[in-house]
């Protein structure tokens, strides 16, 4: 297992580097333009000079070519010497920098975490935590009541857009209702109860709309794979030897059957990082999604460059833990 | 007994003041949504509206403009003029007389070095300084004293009031920016973040594309503003939301740009929380008439003066009768509103240089229109489209994708139908579009269409620069790589002339006379078409007054002076 996982972690190297230039060669060959969004009343000249100022006038290579060495050099060099105090060189290195800020896009990245792992994090546990025993109860009492309406909430769940259950979430509980705010606060500071309320109540809306959203996926994946192990040979062999049905049920079927549930879980992990996009923008919250659509929006190269190749890294990174959770997980699966 | 004493003056005090006027920091926390969010809070470096309107409540100009367009003084005791021997008589200098006791909200004074360093600091080569078109001209920018400074022109400028006037040329801190000018001016995150300024309000917080929190400057010129204790700037979402979070659910005091359909912005307004302010500028929405052949055979010759005149848009009977077949008024309510009004003009404000020549343009002719293609000989065919020794009249017709302009093109293509023109419809992402990338077919410099429709404007309240716009030589094309603005490629020696006179003559009236006869050549000719004349249109909490809504200006031009109604 551990020389499996050495020769994959090396086959990600190349895989990456590849990766980093074709979204660097796409980028480039977008029509779109960091200046689209200036007033017209700025005349051509001083665009072209702003161009200039980005480092737009220098050839692909040398522009990607120096990409790399901000983003593999550069910035670890940079955490490095933040974390331990040390001083490399003179400390005055290129950073990344975003064109539309003019700040180092690793700073935009740290400050917009917090708010992206907590409500799509959130989002992300409690969609798990409900799938799960939704999942298990639906497949045990297949065509229940509870099943037909379990099926029914997971699929309008799973079918109907973000943006639309968002939006139709603030026109009841804000614009209505007036219970929740529509808009996250990302200055809010959680130091006693009533800023942890705040922090709940500005949570509520958003957490709701994605955890709805991932607990119907994994609600189906759970389901599936629960009737699937159910019918086996090895759950009538339990029964008949006076296996308590609990224990069938929670012990050997749920165990069996979470195996590819948890793959799915591990796969799904990168795209908390990557945001919800929609979701974020309608609530204002600002994280990692905003960020990248705004970069896209605004044609700012470096900060979507930076963005997608971080999130590339995460989904090699979490498809190799997926295949070794399997490994572990299931006896039967051995890759050496 | 002596601290009751003291307690009681300081309550009389506190009286005394309050019944004067309102005190500092008294309102609270003043919200404030940007659907576009802020980037920077250096405008030197951003050159876009969000980042102009959001620094303008830190960074103060020199003069600045008022809600009707006239120029006032802001951080100097007069205008400076040829009468009161500010300008010079060959008007070639402005000297400005900064008003004494202005401090820096670090609490250091605020000198005519400053002044002299920001004009330093946007000319300065490699820094990408997007507002250097305010500094153009000018040769020297001098400290005569502490309190003076003199800005010299090359060519004497009949209009001087370009450099430090204005939310687009803010006077920024030396001390602050000093190590920060050229190649070195976008490092400088910590300043660009932050800037030190003059105006009501201290950044103390700043995360970009996020949200900025303000505090009361202690050091404001006036003691007894900002009435608000803070500011806090959210950025995000869209116009629509927007709109609601200010006019439906009250969470914010003031949203800028409501650019959303009057009915939907009507319903939310019945929720009694807030209200909207429109300001008119100099916005003019308008289809711009290709003069050259777009047609795709050509070519590298394709839209420009090489590649020869348009097949049919070359008549002038056909320019005229595709804007006399627009019912502007229809375009107008359902697309803007209280935001717009229809326009013939090209220059629609301030008022000296407002033309009513090309009036006719306002109500719709169909028929008119019709006969006058008749009369030129474009007979319509089988398919129901006019067409003259093979030329057929179908354009292309593209604009920048928005729903407001979707919508205009499909009520312009059903008119247009009426004449017998064909339109076929397209729209482009606005950043490709806008985004003037010589590489891509389609942005609105290379105007590979018939016809395109899209919004420009002039800062400030002089339109000379702008008429400019449609000199022969301003014409786009592969030599100067696709970097003109004169894109219907309009050229007439005799406007020419007109433009040229305009920037020798110095009397307003003389120059309010030259302007509108381009201005009405513009429109006579077809150069263009002119649609709606557009507003600014924001919303505003009913809990605040004090807003006096600017199109000449930042929007929160006058933010000192807003208070919490009582």
């Amino acid at each position: 297992m551990f020389t499996y996982t050495i020769r994959r972690l090396m086959f990600a190297v190349p895989t990456l580097l590849v990766i980093s230039f074709v979204i660097f060669a796409l980028l480039d060959l977008a029509p779109n333009d960091p200046l689209g969004d200036l007033p017209l009343t700025i005349p051509p000249e001083v665009r072209e000079q702003i161009r200039a100022a980005m480092g737009l006038d220098q050839p692909f290579l040398i522009r990607y070519l120096k990409w790399l060495q901000q983003f593999f050099v550069n910035e670890p060099l940079n955490i490095l010497e933040q974390m331990t105090g040390w001083q490399f060189g003179d400390g005055n290195r290129m950073r990344v920098l975003s064109w539309a800020t003019r700040s180092p896009v690793v700073d935009l990245i740290v400050q917009r975490m917090p708010q992206t792992l907590w409500v799509v994090g959130m989002a992300y546990v409690f969609g798990i935590l409900l799938a799960i025993p939704v999942g298990v109860i639906s497949a045990y009492r297949q065509y229940s009541i509870f099943d037909q309406v379990g099926t029914f909430v997971t699929m309008v769940g799973y079918s109907v857009p973000t943006f639309f259950t968002g939006v139709l979430l603030i026109v009841i509980f804000s614009s209505w209702l007036q219970w929740f705010p529509s808009i996250y606060d990302t200055n809010l500071v959680v130091n006693d109860w009533s800023s942890l309320i705040a922090q709940m109540r500005q949570m509520f809306l958003p957490v709701l709309v994605l955890s709805l959203y991932n607990a119907s996926q994994i609600t189906r994946f759970v389901r599936a794979s629960m009737l699937d192990n159910l019918s086996q040979d090895y759950v009538r062999t339990a029964r008949a030897k006076g296996v308590k049905e609990k224990a069938v049920l929670l012990v050997h079927v749920l165990r069996n059957s979470l195996i590819p549930v948890v793959t799915v879980i591990a796969l799904g992990v990168p795209t908390i990082f990557s945001g919800a996009i929609i979701t974020e923008q309608i609530f204002r919250v600002n994280g990692l999604g905003q960020l990248l659509i705004t970069a896209v929006q605004g044609a700012d190269i470096p900060l979507v460059q930076t963005l997608t190749f971080i999130f590339a890294v995460l989904i090699v990174l979490f498809n190799l833990i997926a295949d070794v959770l399997y490994g572990i997980l299931d006896p039967r699966i051995r890759y050496d | 007994m002596k601290s009751l004493k003291i307690l009681l003056a300081g309550t009389v005090a506190a009286l005394a003041l309050g019944g004067a006027a309102q005190a500092r920091g008294t309102d609270g926390d003043l919200k404030i949504l940007f659907w576009q969010a802020v980037s920077t809070l250096n405008p030197y470096l951003s050159g876009g509206t969000k980042e102009v309107y959001s620094s303008s409540m830190v960074i103060e100009p020199l003069a600045r403009y008022d809600e009707t367009g006239t120029l006032v003084p802001w951080l100097v005791s007069e205008i400076p003029t040829v009468a009161n021997g500010g300008v010079a008589s060959d008007m070639k200098s402005i000297t400005w007389k900064i008003k004494p006791g202005v401090k820096w909200s670090d609490g250091s004074a605020f000198t005519a070095d400053d002044v002299v360093f920001t004009w330093q600091y946007c000319t300065a080569p490699d820094g990408g300084c997007a507002q250097k078109a305010q500094y153009e001209g000018i040769t020297k920018v001098e400290a005569v004293d502490p309190q003076t400074v003199k800005v010299s022109f090359a060519e004497p400028k009949y209009y001087p009031y370009g450099a430090f006037v204005g939310a687009q040329s803010p006077v920024i801190q030396k001390a602050q920016f000093k190590d920060c000018v050229g190649a070195k001016a976008p490092g400088c995150t910590s300043a660009n973040f932050g800037p030190i300024g003059t105006g009501p309000f201290v950044v103390k917080e700043f995360k970009p594309n996020d949200v900025i929190t303000f505090t009361a400057n202690p050091n404001f010129r006036d003691a007894a503003k900002p009435a608000f204790a803070s500011v806090t700037l959210k950025g995000g979402g869209d116009a629509a939301s927007a709109a609601r979070a200010v006019l439906e659910t009250g969470e914010f005091d003031y949203g800028w740009n409501m650019q959303v359909e009057p009915e939907v912005l009507e319903t939310m307004m019945k929720a009694g929380k807030g209200t909207l302010v429109t300001a008119f500028g100099t916005q003019v929405e308008r289809i711009n008439l290709n003069w050259t052949n777009p047609d795709p055979a050509l070519g590298d010759k394709r839209s420009t003066v090489e590649g020869g005149k348009h097949p049919s848009l070359s008549d002038p009977a056909v320019r005229k009768a595709l804007s006399m077949a627009i019912d502007r008024d229809i375009i107008n309510e359902a697309g803007y509103g209280a935001a717009g009004k229809p326009t013939c003009n090209i220059v629609p404000a301030p008022d000296i240089y407002i033309s009513t020549a090309n009036d006719w343009c306002l109500k719709q002719d169909i028929a008119g229109a019709n006969k006058l293609l008749d009369d030129a000989g474009w007979k319509k065919g089988g398919d129901g489209i006019r067409a003259k020794d093979g030329v057929k009249l179908s354009y292309l017709y593209q604009t920048s994708t928005n729903s407001v302009r979707q919508g205009t093109q499909a009520l312009v293509k059903d008119w247009w139908q009426q004449i017998g023109v064909a339109s076929e419809l397209r729209n482009i992402s606005a950043s490709v579009f806008f985004g003037g990338d010589p590489a891509s077919p389609d942005t609105f410099q290379k105007f590979y269409a018939d016809v395109e429709m899209y919004t420009n404007n002039f800062d400030g309240t002089d339109p000379e620069k702008y008429l400019t716009e449609w000199l022969c030589n301003k014409i786009p094309a592969p030599a100067n790589g696709w970097q003109g603005q004169n894109m219907p490629r309009y050229c007439n020696p005799a406007y020419d002339k007109i433009v040229a006179e305009l920037s020798k003559t110095a009397d307003l009236k003389q120059r309010a006379e030259l302007a509108k006869k381009a201005n009405d050549m513009l429109t006579a000719e077809g150069a263009h078409i002119p649609l709606i004349h557009r507003g600014q249109i924001s919303a505003t909490a009913v809990t605040l007054q004090g807003v006096k809504m600017n199109a000449w200006d930042s929007e929160l031009w006058n933010v000192a002076d807003w208070s919490r109604k009582k």
